[in-house]
């Protein structure tokens, strides 16, 4: 078998597994959220926190429940991190930590966990001790996904609902979402990485004699339940430095498999809850095959290139495999890159700043689009459906109506939510962008020329994307960075946030407009072909100047 | 609508074609400086995409001023002109307003009106004051008289009286319009004429607030407000502009960092030492942001609302046109909108022993007087099918005509010949019969079930019986009238409900007349012995469920009906509480105009979809022709982008500036006119729109600069 048979046998099979998890995940989310019932559990959690579970928020409330809560997170985390390298005085605490956690990497660090980007500008295994790793990072890992997963189902209901200010109740969400959705797939996909070969334990590591005959400390950990729900809840923070290369974390290519499909399971299946919440699974599928269409041809694309090998390097070693792990080769990195990218995961078992050219450009291309394709969870969905509400505005006035979408009118309103949302990151990332380069920060880089330009805008896409993949080549553990990229993370999650349950309020007061020959169908091929000719255009309009400057002037 | 001057009835428009007039090219140069005008920035602030590109202008026409280049000043000159292009397009459209409004003010003139005091109906003339005061400054309240010859100085309700009065001001029709006190007919306008008799109005108008006025400020644009879509449009714009000033401005470190590390990379105008220049910068911004509809959004708004107006539709507000394309229920009055204005005689059905001709003689002889189109449309009949000449009336000096009247219920005539006297009586089945019976003849047993096989059919039976001195009376047979369906209105349904739209006919008649009509028109649903509330609680209930409600009416008791529909038509013809209530009058009085109007709805937000698409659409090209222009000097790699061979940097990007200037000339006809709209499933619009504006948009913008810059190259110092 060749590889590249190999490779489209592992995507193919991705695809199967995925179609089932749509039908039976989506339609079991859909069930937990729209439950009447509440466990045992959970009303013990509400007791605590002191909510009514019956009490629905409107859009405002639900906003800062939401930013309460992440508030809450950040200050406990960075208190946390903080303490570890007070008060326990690590590196002395535990033998295996040997780095600081100064306060511009602890700020950063909490920022990215509690906004879902998990982007790391420190190496796992030599900076966070166990305590933090389980207590502290992932914790978050469970409950941004949740946030995430929370906030799309709100602007969900504002499509379903009619005349009302309540999206539901975060709080219920949250707790709902962590406990019947995340935590069982998460102790399942556990059981079987570590079947895999994925570690699990407490201890801090084995001593090894090496076949020099020099002595090497491997380290150990909690690993496995770190791993899974770093997959789950596209979060991406790697308990090591190598991420998903490293063999403690991601043994086999069938671990490689069952990885991206954790990873792409609940974004894929959240357009399905989307269907069945406004009551038409068509709409749902829509959204799918968008989201399909785009992820196909961007993996596709990204393999194309990788096996292409183009590049002096690569057509004299006879492949692109610099920064690519035998275990896995070509194709099942490549497939990884764009799933990790495509989705706002950013674990990595292989090195994109090594790529080809092209191929390293779609990681970046993949996270302009705005992760939606099918983004991370929760996030993916709704940044979609803003999308198909912009791409709805255009072209239902080419139909001669007021734009209406599942039955609810895209005004004035609506449309200044969707422009700041599609606003937020862009800007984010050109200023960023410009900003390094305007105050020589991009110095830090490992390359020069476009591909260390490349490394810059990777940093601030992947930022302000919330995705946290690195291209690698690039320090950033510096107080500039530190800080830039903290702050993109922070307005890059929550100010789209604010946006899309802002929309939803705006939604739910409507009532709907009941569909007729004369309304726009937004459940065809010709509107699925129309959103993804919009994601595209729009990004490539935005992005092209800074990718010609950087992979494109490199790979043309 | 045609200018009262000029007496020659206003053009009808093409039925199924929603067009709009071509653009004169007189008229763009006499809306030049008009465009010159707009090009202040207090007034371009409302165009937020062009008052950027105007600052652009200024920025590079200093630049151009410290650094003088052939290219720089072509490239200041072509944004400056970017700018005009744009307000020109406004200009034009609103120009056409203007010259309406002019002609309006003529009907406007300072008339004198002659205000009573204390007159109440039927008092003597020395029992009220008569006085003459400005038009001006009547309240509302006042009483006027106005006579024959006379202006009416304001609008009003006309209280006592009857008077033909020329309207030609408004509707531009110059047929005079029958006007009296009570019933539907008695609203008049300010500024029109009466030409026969005297009537005493009542003011309805505040002063400054007549009919003309608002007319005046409607068609001319004055008080202007956008619409909810088109705020909703100009957000996303202004999103849309927001992300390429980022793009831009961001590009310049970017950009610095490539040159600062290809060092040996030579000096061009467009990127040298110190990054790329300005007047580069500018351009490339200009040329991303969404020009083209950003320039031309508001000429579409406004020449929406004018082929409304060439249509003799007065929208009160833009919204109004905007919910008309929103419309997914229409209510039809079925009279004079689906079936002709009155019933026409069908058939002739005899009674046993009569001939079909004995009826239609009796018929037509009945009906010689009868002035009612009913009356006249037996003696079409009767000529038609029977070959019966109609009998003048003066051919027959014997006849004496019984008009028709609400007691007796039927008309007639009756001949003496000799000694031999005949009488003729027509109308309504149990007043025939009974005028039979009581003249000693009992009807034929085949009468009663024809005349209920005609009611049951929806139509109306008319009886026409005969009494011939020394016999007893005996019906005849029985006329059957009927409304017959306007020609077209069936297959008109059937794109209504392609286009998505439910069509219900209101009618005062009885549910099985209803039916009958109902169902050979083709209409979707319809409602019986419709009261105004029951109307009211129609459009109450479908828009409940969300729909958009669009209706016309005429009479007072229209009136809450037409404040609720989400487009209410009311006739010109019709009270001042009907024009009150709805928000939009058709001064032609014809109630198939809804149809239309739904129409211009449409293509109003298709032009702006369409020409949205297009704008966004052209940014890919620009890109093609900018990004190597600019960079290809640093990454020769880059050069593989500049796919249309473009002769040199500073041509390529002059091209796509001079592009981006021209395509907005080149479409404001189509602003202006509204794209081709053909009624047709949400689908099928989609899909032509796409290829036509989305797919166009990607293509035209390359032919256009490769063509562009075969021409520029050719201009030394640039090519």
């Amino acid at each position: 078998m060749t590889t590249a048979t190999a490779g489209v046998l592992f995507i193919l099979s991705l695809l199967a597994a995925l179609a089932v998890a749509y039908r039976y995940l989506g339609d079991h989310m859909f069930r937990v959220v729209a439950a009447e019932h509440h466990g045992r559990v959970e009303r013990g959690i509400y007791r605590v926190l002191g909510v009514d579970p019956h009490a629905e928020q409107s859009w405002g409330g639900y906003a800062r429940s939401v930013l309460a809560f992440s508030l809450i997170s950040i200050l406990f985390l960075y208190a946390f991190l903080r303490l570890q390298d007070v008060v326990f005085k690590v590196p002395d605490f535990a033998a295996t930590i040997d780095e600081r956690v100064f306060p511009h990497l602890a700020w950063n660090t909490a920022v990215s966990f509690v906004t879902n980007t998990n982007w790391q500008a420190y190496s796992g295994e030599s900076t966070m001790t166990h305590l933090v790793q389980m207590a502290g990072l992932a914790v978050q890992n469970f409950v941004s996904a949740a946030v995430g997963i929370a906030v799309a189902v709100a602007l969900v209901r504002g499509f379903a609902r009619r005349r009302t200010d309540r999206l539901g109740n975060f709080w219920v969400d949250l707790t709902r979402i962590t406990l019947r959705i995340l935590l069982p797939i998460a102790v399942v996909g556990a059981v079987l990485l570590i079947a895999g070969g994925v570690v699990q334990s407490l201890g801090d590591g084995t001593a090894v004699t090496t076949l020099t005959g020099a002595e090497q400390h491997l380290t150990g950990g909690p690993v496995a339940g770190q791993e899974v729900i770093k997959e789950l809840g596209t979060n991406g923070g790697g308990f090591y430095n190598v991420n998903s290369a490293h063999p403690f974390e991601n043994p086999t290519a069938w671990t490689n498999w069952l990885e991206i499909f954790l990873i792409l399971c609940i974004p894929f299946a959240l357009p399905r809850v989307f269907g069945r919440m406004v009551g038409d699974n068509r709409q749902g599928y829509a959204i799918l095959a968008v989201m399909a269409t785009i992820a196909i041809a961007s993996i596709a694309l990204t393999n194309v290139f990788e096996l292409g090998g183009a590049g002096t390097v690569p057509q004299a070693a006879g492949a692109a495999m610099e920064g690519k792990d035998v275990r896995f080769g070509l194709s099942d990195s490549a497939t990884f890159a764009a799933a990790t990218t495509l989705t706002s995961t950013g674990a990595v078992n292989s090195f994109h700043d090594s790529y080809t050219a092209l191929g390293g450009m779609m990681p970046i291309v993949n996270m302009m689009l705005g992760e939606v394709a099918p983004g991370g969870v929760g996030s993916g969905l709704y940044g979609m459906l803003i999308l198909a509400v912009l791409t709805v505005f255009v072209a239902g006035l080419m139909v001669g109506r007021t734009p209406e979408y599942v039955g609810k009118k895209i005004g004035a309103r609506e449309i200044k939510f969707a422009s700041l949302y599609f606003l937020i990151t862009p800007t984010l990332v050109l200023i960023g962008v410009a900003a390094a380069m305007a105050t020589g920060n991009w110095r830090t880089q490992l390359n020069v020329g476009p591909h260390g330009f490349s490394e810059v805008v990777y940093a601030f896409t992947s930022a302000a994307n919330n995705n946290g993949s690195a291209f690698a080549g690039i320090t950033v553990n510096t107080p500039w960075w530190d800080t830039a990229t903290g702050l993109a993370m922070l307005l890059g999650r929550f100010l789209p946030i604010v946006f899309v349950l802002g929309l939803a309020g705006s939604l739910a007061g409507q009532s709907p407009v009941p569909a007729s020959a004369g309304t726009l169908p937004t459940h065809k091929p010709l509107f699925i072909g129309m959103v993804v000719g919009v994601v595209v255009i729009l990004v490539a309009l935005t992005f092209l100047p800074a990718l010609a400057l950087g992979p494109l002037a490199e790979g043309l | 609508m045609t200018v009262t001057s000029v007496a020659t009835p206003h053009p009808r428009p093409q039925p199924r074609k929603v067009g709009g007039g071509l653009l004169d090219p007189r008229q763009l140069w006499k809306s030049l400086p008009d465009a010159l005008r707009k090009l202040n920035p207090a007034t371009l602030w409302r165009t937020p995409v062009m008052l950027i590109v105007e600052v652009g202008a200024v920025f590079t026409t200093l630049l151009a001023i410290a650094q003088p280049s052939g290219f720089s000043w072509a490239i200041t000159g072509w944004l400056w002109l970017t700018v005009v292009f744009a307000n020109l397009a406004e200009a034009v459209a609103e120009g056409r307003g203007k010259a309406q409004a002019a002609t309006l003010r003529n009907a406007k003139k300072d008339t004198m009106a002659r205000r009573l005091t204390g007159w109440s109906e039927g008092a003597p003339a020395d029992r009220y004051r008569e006085e003459s005061v400005a038009a001006s400054a009547l309240a509302r309240g006042d009483l006027v008289v106005v006579e024959a010859g006379q202006v009416i100085p304001g609008d009003g309700d006309v209280i006592e009286g009857i008077a033909s009065v020329d309207e030609s001001a408004i509707t531009g029709e110059s047929a005079p319009v029958i006007r009296e006190s009570g019933g539907d007919r008695s609203a008049v306008t300010g500024g029109t004429k009466v030409l026969s008799d005297r009537i005493v109005v009542r003011i309805t108008q505040q002063p400054g607030e007549s009919f003309i006025d608002r007319m005046i400020s409607l068609v001319e644009g004055a008080n202007r407000q956008k619409t909810p879509n088109e705020i909703a449009l100009n957000i996303l714009l202004a999103a849309l502009t927001i992300n390429f000033l980022l793009a831009t401005v961001t590009l310049q470190p970017m950009a610095s960092y490539a040159k600062a590390w290809q060092g040996a990379a030579p000096d061009t105008p467009a990127f040298g030492a110190d990054g790329i220049s300005g007047i580069v910068l500018v351009s490339l911004l200009v040329c991303l942001i969404p020009t083209t509809i950003g320039a031309l959004l508001s000429a579409i708004g406004i020449a929406g609302m004018d082929r409304l107006v060439q249509r003799n539709v007065l929208a009160m507000s833009g919204r109004a046109v905007e919910a008309a394309g929103d419309v997914s229920t229409l209510l039809l009055d079925k009279t004079g909108t689906i079936t002709l204005g009155n019933r026409q005689a069908w058939e002739f059905l005899p009674a046993a022993g009569v001939t079909v001709e004995q009826v239609a003689d009796a018929a037509q002889l009945s009906s010689l007087a009868d002035e009612t189109p009913e009356g006249r449309s037996i003696v079409v009949l009767a000529k038609e099918q029977h070959g019966l000449r109609a009998r003048e009336e003066g051919f027959m000096p014997h006849a004496t005509f019984i008009p028709f009247t609400a007691q007796t219920r039927m008309s007639g005539v009756d001949l003496s010949e000799g000694n031999a006297d005949r009488q003729i009586r027509k109308g309504a089945a149990s007043a025939v019969m009974k005028w039979v019976r009581d003249n000693g003849g009992h009807p034929s047993d085949d009468v009663g079930p024809a005349v209920d096989a005609i009611s049951g059919q929806g139509g109306t039976p008319l009886v026409v019986a005969e009494l011939v001195t020394g016999q007893p009376a005996r019906a005849l047979g029985v006329i059957h009238l009927k409304d017959v369906v306007k020609s077209g209105m069936r297959e008109r349904f059937d794109e209504m409900r392609r286009m998505g739209i439910r069509t219900v006919m209101i009618t005062g008649d009885n549910p099985l007349t209803a039916k009958a009509i109902a169902d050979e028109a083709g209409v979707d649903d319809f409602l019986a012995e419709a009261t105004p509330e029951d109307k009211l609680a129609l459009i109450r209930k479908e828009q409940e469920g969300g729909r958009l409600v669009a209706m016309t009416g005429d009479g007072t008791n229209d009136a809450p009906a037409l404040a609720q529909a989400d487009v209410g038509v009311a006739m010109n013809t019709g009270t001042s509480a009907a024009k009150e209530a709805g928000n939009m009058v058709d001064l032609d009085s014809d109630p198939t105009k809804l149809i239309e109007i739904v129409e211009i709805g449409k293509q109003l937000l298709i032009t702006r979809g369409a020409l949205t698409t297009f704008s966004i659409a052209n940014d890919i090209a620009k890109y093609f022709a900018i990004i190597p222009a600019m960079f290809a000097v640093v990454y020769p790699s880059l050069d593989a982008l500049n796919i249309m061979r473009l002769s040199s940097p500073e041509s390529a990007i002059l091209s796509a500036v001079v592009f981006n200037a021209l395509i907005i000339v080149a479409l404001i006809p189509l602003s202006l006119r509204g794209v081709r709209y053909t009624p047709s499933s949400a689908s099928r619009l989609l899909t032509r729109n796409l290829w036509v504006y989305g797919l166009g948009g990607i293509i035209a913008p390359f032919l256009g600069i490769k063509l562009l810059d075969m021409i520029i190259s050719l201009i030394p110092g640039i090519g």
